[in-house]
């Protein structure tokens, strides 16, 4: 266990890097602020195809094809893929995944998809078991809303701490050898749940596990609290970022300034009427493979810890009066 | 932290609706809704139909408009600015019926449309089914 630290850490001997990174995102994201920096805005919400199923997973195949395309590898040197999404069975990251034909590892973590896939990946290439792995993570708006919620049509009112699914994916290349950034360490999250009942407000419900895996991190890794540039969550949402900086406040964490949320940046939260934020599994892959791997290839920044945010609930669960169990995964990455 | 005091930070974190506002957007909506078909009623009316006829003649304009509305994707922007003002008249009951069939066309005609298509409305026809029976025995041994 010479690489296991702490409580639920890992620190890397040979640091994973990552070679590639892409991001496709659907036509509201292509509106957003952060339209330049993305692979590939799609026009069409169905990108192409005749089900929300359908495209959440072409979105799917066309940022993995394009992420192993930016590496200059073929499909055949990956030697795993692990996505995760929101759709039941994680039929998103399955169906988009068929056409590679490469071994796969499906990975249901709700919208911290993109931690579980790339803490998993890095370990498996630190290991020795694996040169290429692509990690990946997807989601849609439509699909998210028709598994999750109600139909599109429906005449609802939102609330104002309802956050806005994304559509979108990112995915990045990690391997054995290259330039990096690197990723240099992980933290496990276990599930934290404090009673969070609503919905309408996951944001709420995710804070006191991505409190908790970031102060776990820090314990673990003995790290100063200022050591990274920027500690961007998931899709905690302008409500839930200021609860996760209360809280690490309370618990005397001293760098609550470097603290961001990728639901923020993926959309204008002025102008889009997306009320909380951006959220799903494709907000903070797509954010972290278009807008962070940039800063940290133009230097910046030098360090991130990237916490993906996942509300564990079920429909059904909640259905019967359970709560949403949260959780959330943080991975550094260095350049 | 314990759950009832993290319940505290997230109440006074989180804002809430607007209700005020909401209902006067609710109340502004729905009674134009139920004001032209109080229009339509009396136009109808007054081409000689019965009060009975003309009722179900302005249900039926009433519910055909909602459903064509939620296919052409206009109704629910107009529910998210009028809230329960679209979904209390019986347009928000058409459109309740509509836009999950609508939803699970996909999934074929009798598992996706005919399943699906009561997955909202169907609780209300239930226990709407229920309050009339109850209501109906009472008026029964009452009366």
């Amino acid at each position: 266990m010479t690489k296991h630290l702490g409580d639920a850490s890992v620190k890397f001997i040979n640091p994973p890097s990552i070679i590639s990174a892409a991001a496709v995102v659907g036509p509201k994201e292509g509106e957003g602020p952060l339209a330049p920096l993305f692979d590939k805005i799609s026009e069409d919400i169905l990108f192409e195809k005749d089900t929300w199923e359908q495209a959440e997973s072409e979105l799917m195949r066309q940022t993995v094809e394009l992420c192993i395309q930016k590496s200059g590898l073929a499909a055949k040197d990956v030697n795993y893929i692990f996505a995760g999404d929101l759709l039941n069975q994680n039929s998103g990251s399955v169906y988009g995944a068929r056409s590679f034909e490469r071994p796969f590892f499906g990975l249901f973590g709700a919208c911290s998809a993109m931690g579980m896939a790339m803490s998993l990946g890095a370990m498996l290439i630190d290991g020795g078991f694996a040169n290429y792995i692509v990690a990946n993570a997807s989601s849609h708006f439509c699909g998210a809303e028709k598994t999750f919620r109600f139909p599109l049509e429906l005449g609802t009112q939102r609330a104002p701490t309802a956050s806005w699914t994304v559509t979108g994916d990112g995915a990045v290349m990690l391997s054995s050898n290259g330039r990096g950034p690197y990723v240099t360490s992980a933290t496990t999250g276990a599930i934290v749940d404090l009673g969070q009942k609503d919905v309408n407000n996951m944001g709420a419900a995710m804070v006191p596990a991505a409190a908790d895996v970031i102060a776990k991190h820090f314990r673990d890794l003995s790290l100063p609290h200022d050591y990274y540039d920027v500690i961007a969550t998931g899709d905690l949402g302008m409500y839930g970022l200021q609860l996760l900086k209360q809280l690490l406040a309370q618990d005397g964490f001293t760098a609550t300034d470097r603290l961001n949320d990728c639901g923020l940046l993926i959309y204008d939260t002025e102008k889009q009427d997306v009320h909380a934020g951006g959220s799903g599994c494709g907000c903070s892959a797509a954010v972290f493979a278009a807008h962070y791997m940039k800063q940290l290839r133009d230097g910046t920044i030098k360090k991130i810890l990237f916490v993906p945010t996942g509300a564990l609930h079920s429909v059904v669960t909640i259905q019967q009066g359970e709560s949403i169990p949260g959780i959330a995964h943080a991975v550094a990455v260095e350049s | 932290m314990t759950a009832k005091n993290y319940e505290k930070l997230v109440k006074e974190a989180s804002p809430k609706s607007a209700v005020v506002l909401n209902s006067a957007k609710a109340f502004l909506v729905g009674g134009a809704i139920c004001a032209v078909a109080q229009v339509l009623y009396s136009r109808i009316e007054a081409m000689g139909f019965s009060r009975e006829d003309t009722g179900i003649m302005v249900a039926g304009i009433l519910i055909v408009t909602a459903i064509l509305l939620t296919a052409l994707r206009i109704y629910d922007k107009i529910a998210k600015f009028a809230g329960a003002g679209t979904i209390v008249p019986i347009t928000g009951f058409a459109n309740s019926i509509a836009a999950p069939a609508i939803e699970h066309k996909n999934e074929g005609l009798v598992l996706g449309v005919g399943a699906k298509m009561f997955a909202i409305a169907g609780p209300v026809i239930v226990y709407g089914t229920v309050t009339s029976v109850i209501v109906g025995l009472i008026y029964y041994f009452v009366r």
